[in-house]
This record gives structure tokens, C-alpha cells and sequence, in this order.
């Protein structure tokens, strides 16, 4: 039988605030033990909770950019469940009041563009962090991330594939990137995914067993357990036993997913509205203003790219993904522009130096202008293509200036035809057979003598000019 | 609406509270009278009514986001029952492989 796969994401993006969503001790990650806590994030009786207004208005900004409705009025509710990472005992979150619904994320898929539905977007806080002991029987806990600003960000089960899935949370992150709301780091925590997922046969309409799988640290890891799930709940269902409703956890070594044990006994969360938290209207006037302070959202540039700079669909999407590196794009542009050009180096050298030494386009030295300049050197026939790998590095490393570091080091390009020719006379002359095989019609002897020249300069000669001179030499006369 | 002792051990269990037999058998009973007397309220028609969820007009207390001073770590282990170095210490719950 033949069998279609539904999947739904339940993602938590941290938003980044100076101080936590209900009391004023700090965010910072990796900070010393419990040293970021107070009465009320530790749940101390009698300690009052008061909403941060930051967090309220990057969480509305954050159900904007995903399209949503935002309720006009909104309501906190406690969600109860004993865990060692939850100090209270419950957690302050929000039940059938969320602050946003029904919104939606397009993604790029190999059909084109699929529109992603966003069941609800709440506030809630974030627990602390669980440290298990080598000795198997005893936990640390540690609250300073008690207390977080935390979006629940729920989506429709509208994804068929784990590739859609990837592509969801690639543009989930884009977009919370985007707006400036949350660091995105998956490393730190910030952002953090589970799954639901279950299979049907195909052209059915209903839902087969719900599997949730959580433990999955990063987008691949997400996409490797759901491709997982796919085939384990394929192969139960084909042999027609059934999939068994439950939580599994994601082996990142063992690449494989088991049953969560000892986990909740229970899903009765006895959910009741938040005594000490007000209830909170949301003014459309609020809404307009922070709807006209959002950004070009990374789809919308994605299409500008495309149109306006006459990119590919492709080249598009890698710049645009991450916002800093399409600002870094549309500003050497300013100065220099050629897009196709300045594309091809951000994707090619560039992004291959900053993956090899893990920064970001953010953490080099060198300057949109500094990138512009060096381009137009290039284009000016000052320095060779090859010249341009080799300095980009330099460049990128220790933000030179183009002009004056291709200046000081020797690197400009040999443009001068005497002191060409010169070169060319003596690579002829050291080279009979080559000269002899181009005569005799072998194109590609003329390669090698190019090469000859290039060694001769160190790859400074202008290679055009270079090519020229050869052929005319060779062409013309006899030796 | 019956309230049977099962009903309250499993809402005891979520609280993690026990309780013996006969507390069982009082608690439904009492829960029982109190469940009734709100099913009386459904004899109104309150289908233009809010919920209401707060009894005060109070709405949109928010604070400015400004960092505050935590508390000392000697004031936050104090109450600890167990605690290594900087950190709370308890029982461990998941056995996650
Ligand atoms: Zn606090």
C-alpha cells in the first residue's frame, strides 16, 4: 500500500531581551549556576510575576512576520506538571487566549512555493536546564534560563515530506532572523524543535497514529529522525501491525528514535487562567505600528533578488536566507554594481572562508566597500581572478585595503606589453614541442604556454593580454 | 455530576498527594455537593456574558525590560534540602536511554 506522510512542527524560539519575560534578572547564556534567579522565577511563595514589555512586543512582531491574526485581547494560563527543571510547578503559558492564530510561512519546495499553516503563536516562559550526574541516581538544576521569553510557534500538519519540513525550519529561522526577535542558536538552545508525525494511506483523509519526537538538536537532526520515523511507521504499517501513539527521542548517534520512558505519566496539564498576571488588550494602533516596523521579509527579497538583480532562484535563496549576508550583498553593490558578479565571490570564496573558520559574515574585516573596491580592480584589469582568491583572505582577515595591500605586496597584474613579450620570448624559446604541437593544430598547447607565462609573473600577467601576444607570435612568424 | 473515589485519587496522583480510603470516600462526596451546586449555574443564560478570569479591572500591567539584581547564590541555596556547589540537587527523573 501505498502511504503519504503528515508532519507538524511545534518549534520554541527564545526572545532576545534583556531581562527575563516575568522578573528582571538577566538572559545571558552561560552565565554561573542559578546566579541569574530571584523570587520569582525560583517560585518562592508570595513573589509576583509582571510581563516584560519587550518580550510582549517581539512576540507580536514575531506572529506578524508569520502572518497571523493577533487577538485583541490575551490571557496567561498556568500549565501544570511536576518536572525539576519547572520551580513553580507549573508553567505560566497560554492556553485558549494565545495573543495570535492562524497564520502561515511559505516555503520553497522542488514544485515551487508551499504555503505552510501557523495553527497558533504563544507567550510562555521557558524552564530551567537539567544536568544528569555521572552517578545514574542524582540531577543538577540550574534556573537561570527559568523564566526565558519563550514563543511556542505551532504549525498545521501541512508538511508531506522530512525535506519539508528542513525547508519549514529554514524559513522559520530566516524570518525570526529577520525581524531581529531571537539569535536563532540552536547551540545555545535558543531554538528548539519537536515533531509530530504519522502516515496515512494515501488520498485518505484522516489522521494515522500521532508519533511526537523530540531530543533533536539541530535542522539535519530533524530532518534525519523524521526520515527515520518514515520508514519505521512505513514498514509497521505494511506488514499490518499498527503504529503505537507515543513520544520517541531522537539517538543522534545511533541515528535511530526509541520510546521516551519514565516520561509525564500524563498529558493533563489542568490548565487555569494566571491569577496574578492581568489580562492584556492588544490596540490595533499597536498592532499598525509594529506591522509597519517590520522588515522585507526574506521571501519578498528572496522574489527582488530574482527580479531586480537578475539572480537565479537559487543564488537568491542562499543570499537571502541569512539577512546579514544579503545586507553585506546589496551594499557592495552600491559601490560596485555587477550582482552576478559580486554573487558568485560572496558564494563561492567568501562563504567557503567563513564555513572553514566558522564566523560570520558579520565577524570579518573586511567591508562591504573594501569588497566593492577589490571587484572593480579586478574589473579594471588591475589584478587577475587569481590574484582575487589569493587576496580575498587576506582581506577578509585583516580588512586591508585592496588598492594599497595589491600595491604593497607586488600583486598587480602585468599589463604592460613590452615586459610581456619579453616573457612570451622566453617561454617560446624554452619550450620547442608545445610551439611545435600548436603549429601542427593542437589548441591546447596554447594552454600550456599561457601557463608558462602566468608561472613566470606568478599569476600576475593579464592573461587576455597574455593569450594575445601568444598568438600573434606564434601565428605570424617562424622560430 | 457523580464523583467517584477514582476521580479523586487520580486528581490527588496529579498532585502528587495521597490520601487514605476514607478521605477518598469523603472528598467525592464533598466534591460532589460543590459540583452540583455549580451545575446550578447553568440554568442562566450567559451567552453574552465574558468569562470572567480576573475578578479585578486590572489590564496591561507590563515593566520596562531592565535588568534587576538576582539574588545572592547564599540566598538562593538557602531553603535547598540538597544542593552541589552552585546547583539544586534531585533525584534523577528520565531515564533517557
Ligand atoms: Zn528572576
Amino acid at each position: 500500500m501505498d502511504f503519504e506522510t503528515v508532519i507538524g512542527l511545534e518549534v520554541h524560539v527564545q526572545l532576545s531581551t534583556a531581562s527575563k519575560v516575568f522578573c528582571g534578572c538577566g538572559t545571558l547564556f552561560g552565565e554561573a549556576a542559578n546566579t541569574q534567579t530571584c523570587p520569582v522565577c525560583l517560585g518562592l511563595p508570595g513573589s509576583l510575576p509582571v510581563l516584560n514589555k519587550e518580550a510582549f512586543r517581539k512576540a507580536i512582531k514575531a506572529a506578524l512576520a508569520l502572518n497571523c491574526e493577533i487577538a485583541e485581547i490575551t490571557k496567561f494560563d498556568r500549565k501544570h506538571y511536576f518536572y525539576p527543571d519547572l520551580p513553580k510547578n507549573f508553567q505560566i503559558s497560554q492556553f485558549d487566549m494565545p495573543f495570535s492564530r492562524d497564520g502561515q510561512l511559505e516555503i520553497i519546495i522542488e514544485e515551487g512555493i508551499k504555503r505552510i499553516g501557523i495553527t497558533r503563536v504563544h507567550l510562555e516562559e521557558d524552564a530551567g536546564k537539567l544536568m544528569h550526574m555521572a552517578d545514574g541516581d542524582n540531577s543538577l538544576v540550574d534556573f537561570n534560563r527559568a523564566g526565558t521569553p519563550l514563543l511556542e510557534i505551532v504549525s498545521e500538519p501541512d508538511m508531506s515530506s522530512p525535506e519539508e519540513a528542513y525547508a519549514y525550519l529554514t524559513e522559520l529561522k530566516a524570518v525570526m532572523e529577520y525581524i531581529e526577535v531571537s539569535d536563532c542558536d540552536m547551540e545555545k538552545g535558543s531554538l528548539r524543535c519537536d515533531a509530530n508525525i504519522s502516515l496515512r494511506p494515501r488520498g485518505t483523509a484522516g489522521l494515522g497514529a500521532k508519533v511526537e519526537i523530540k531530543n533533536m538538536n539541530s535542522f539535519k537532526a530533524v530532518r534525519a529522525a523524521l526520515q527515520y520515523e518514515v520508514n519505521r511507521q512505513h514498514d509497521l504499517l505494511a506488514d499490518g501491525k499498527t503504529v503505537v501513539q507515543e513520544t520517541r527521542l531522537w539517538d543522534a548517534d545511533g541515528l535511530y528514535t526509541t520510546p521516551m520512558r519514565g516520561k509525564e505519566e500524563s498529558h493533563d496539564y489542568r490548565y487555569f487562567p494566571e491569577p496574578d498576571l492581568p489580562l492584556f488588550e492588544i490596540s490595533r494602533q499597536m498592532v499598525a505600528d509594529i506591522r509597519s516596523g517590520l522588515p522585507e521579509m526574506p521571501a519578498r527579497r528572496r522574489e527582488r533578488f530574482v527580479s531586480e538583480y537578475r539572480l537565479s532562484e537559487y543564488d537568491a535563496g542562499v543570499l537571502t536566507q541569512d539577512k546579514a549576508l544579503a545586507d553585506y550583498f546589496e551594499e557592495v553593490l552600491v559601490d560596485y554594481n555587477n550582482p552576478k558578479m559580486v554573487a558568485n565571490w560572496l558564494m563561492g570564496d567568501i562563504l567557503a572562508y567563513l564555513s572553514a573558520t566558522n564566523m560570520t559574515i558579520t565577524e570579518v574585516k573586511m567591508t562591504p566597500q573594501s569588497l566593492a573596491k577589490a571587484l572593480k580592480l579586478q574589473e579594471d584589469g588591475v589584478i587577475s581572478g587569481k590574484i582575487q582568491k589569493q587576496i580575498l583572505p587576506v582581506l577578509l582577515k585583516e580588512g586591508k585595503d585592496p588598492e594599497a595591500y595589491v600595491k604593497e605586496a607586488g600583486l598587480a597584474q602585468i599589463s604592460d606589453e613590452d615586459e610581456l613579450s619579453r616573457i612570451v620570448e622566453r617561454v617560446i624559446a624554452a619550450n620547442p614541442a608545445s610551439v611545435q604541437s600548436y603549429r601542427e593544430g593542437k589548441e591546447k598547447a596554447l594552454g600550456f604556454l599561457v601557463g608558462g607565462v602566468m608561472k613566470e609573473t606568478r599569476g600576475k600577467a593579464n592573461p587576455q593580454l597574455v593569450n594575445q601576444l601568444l598568438k600573434e607570435r606564434l601565428d605570424t612568424s617562424n622560430t | 455530576m457523580p464523583i467517584s473515589t477514582e476521580d479523586i485519587r487520580y486528581v490527588a496522583f496529579l498532585a502528587r498527594i495521597t490520601f487514605a480510603p476514607e478521605e477518598l470516600k469523603r472528598f467525592a462526596t464533598q466534591l460532589e455537593t460543590i459540583l452540583e451546586y455549580i451545575e446550578q449555574l447553568e440554568e442562566l443564560d450567559v451567552s453574552d456574558v465574558r468569562p470572567t478570569t480576573h475578578v479585578l479591572p486590572v489590564k496591561n500591567v507590563l515593566r520596562k525590560d531592565e535588568k534587576r539584581e538576582s539574588l545572592s547564590s547564599e540566598a538562593v541555596m538557602k531553603n535547598a534540602p540538597s544542593k552541589q556547589n552552585a546547583f539544586f540537587k534531585v533525584p534523577r527523573i528520565i531515564q533517557d536511554k
